[in-house]
């Protein structure tokens, strides 16, 4: 067995070199380097390439990540006051029409109650107007009776125009003292 | 049971085919594994690569509880290639064992203390090179009186005892295992009674060896690990 061979070799003292399997050790330690030379080159190098590339990647992609995050915090501040502006500014424009509304409300009932008024006045001024026309046409209309009925009468021709004058004068003595 | 090893000299030295025929399977297996899991590397892992990068991120973990990443950085290769190659080697050993005319030629590679000691010497005269080369001579030197100066003794015995037990560790672990393998793969051979007694131990032992080969792989680690914190830091 190789146990007894590696103690023997160990305590026997001569002829190390014969028992003593240094020809494994050589080629242990050569395979060992060799596949640590190959494992460098075609696995450990690489991935160790790759692994590092890949952390760059995410420490990349966090700040990446933190920046945007800061820039849409920002911009949603932004938009909040915009928003808050718009709000306002709505709110004022609302107030505004009410106010102009209700300016041209009483602007139009102003108009609308002077303009009743006026109507009311010329109608009030037409009706006045209308009377005096029938009381000078009653009037004029009684003198003509009046000279008629004095013509039966007296049974003859009156000038009418002396006459006239002389009735008007009267009846305008008698509306006076009515 | 009574199997015996190959025997090649070369150049003066003793080689035993079966140790290079183990290492070099052993070598390509893991070099495959790690070859074929990188190819077409993506950002987003996929398949294979995420296999690979949980191993690597393993061994990353092994090392950042011994020291600080920027110390241990530089030995991140070194423990991915000692894990991959010990526990592949664990495992190789464990399916079946081939010997030809009662010559034993497929086994754990780790199932004899040659190569394990091989290793465990290595990782020390490591632990050793990297303590000069990172902390100075001075402090190297001062590391053996550390915590009190009468305690060096045991410091330099404490050297030995840690390349030994690293490297037997390991070993007796797999061999125990093998030993057991072979007995119980015996006892199956012997007969229908012995099958049918064997199929359940043996079933049993072989799931308990893949357990202990992955430990035994992670522990070697973490001790290499260990060991070399304590030679490259100046806080202890």
């Amino acid at each position: 067995m190789s146990l007894d061979q590696f103690v023997l070799a160990a305590s026997a003292g001569d002829g190390i070199l014969d028992k003593l399997n240094t020809g494994d050790i050589l080629a242990t330690l050569f395979f060992f380097t060799l596949l640590m030379l190959l494992l460098k080159k075609f696995a450990w190098g690489p991935l160790m390439g790759i692994m590092d590339q890949r952390a760059e990647l995410i420490a990349s992609e966090i700040d990446e990540a933190e920046k945007s995050r800061a820039e849409s915090a920002k911009l949603l501040e932004e938009q909040r006051a915009l928003l808050k502006e718009a709000r306002t500014e709505a709110q004022a424009i609302v107030e505004n029409a009410k106010q102009q509304g209700d300016a041209q409300r009483a602007d139009i009932m102003e108009t609308a109650r002077a303009e009743a008024a006026r109507l009311k006045e010329n109608a009030a001024a037409e009706i006045a107007n209308e009377k005096e026309k029938a009381i000078l046409a009653v009037r004029e209309e009684f003198v003509s009776m009046s000279i008629l009925a004095a013509e039966k009468v007296l049974g003859k021709e009156v000038s009418e125009e002396d006459n006239r004058a002389l009735i008007e004068e009267t009846i305008q003595k008698a509306g006076e003292s009515r | 049971m009574n199997h015996v090893n190959p025997k090649w000299e070369f150049l003066g030295l003793t080689f035993n085919p079966s140790n290079i025929l183990m290492l070099a399977v052993t070598c390509l297996v893991v070099f495959l594994i790690a070859f074929i899991s990188t190819r077409n590397m993506t950002l987003k892992p996929t398949g294979m690569q995420n296999f690979m990068e949980w191993v690597m991120d393993f061994v990353k973990g092994i090392i950042k509880s011994n020291m600080d990443w920027k110390t241990g950085g530089r030995f991140h290769l070194l423990a991915l290639t000692l894990i991959m190659f010990i526990f592949v080697a664990n495992m190789l050993g464990l399916p079946f064992a081939i010997a030809y005319d009662h010559v034993l030629w497929w086994k754990s590679p780790t199932a004899d203390p040659t190569i394990t000691m091989t290793l465990a010497v290595m990782v020390l005269v490591l632990t050793h090179y990297y303590g000069v080369k990172m902390t100075g001579v001075k402090n190297y030197l001062l590391g053996f009186t550390k915590p009190l100066a009468f305690m060096t003794p045991l410091k330099i015995i404490e050297e030995f005892a840690n390349t030994l037990t690293l490297g037997l560790r390991l070993y007796g672990n797999i061999y125990a295992g093998e030993i057991l393998i072979g007995l119980l793969a015996g006892l199956a051979t012997a007969g229908v009674g012995g099958f049918l007694g064997a199929i359940l131990p043996a079933m049993a032992w072989q799931g308990f060896s893949i357990f202990i080969g992955t430990i035994q792989a992670f522990i070697f680690v973490m001790l290499s690990m260990v060991y070399m914190s304590h030679k490259v830091s100046t806080d202890h």
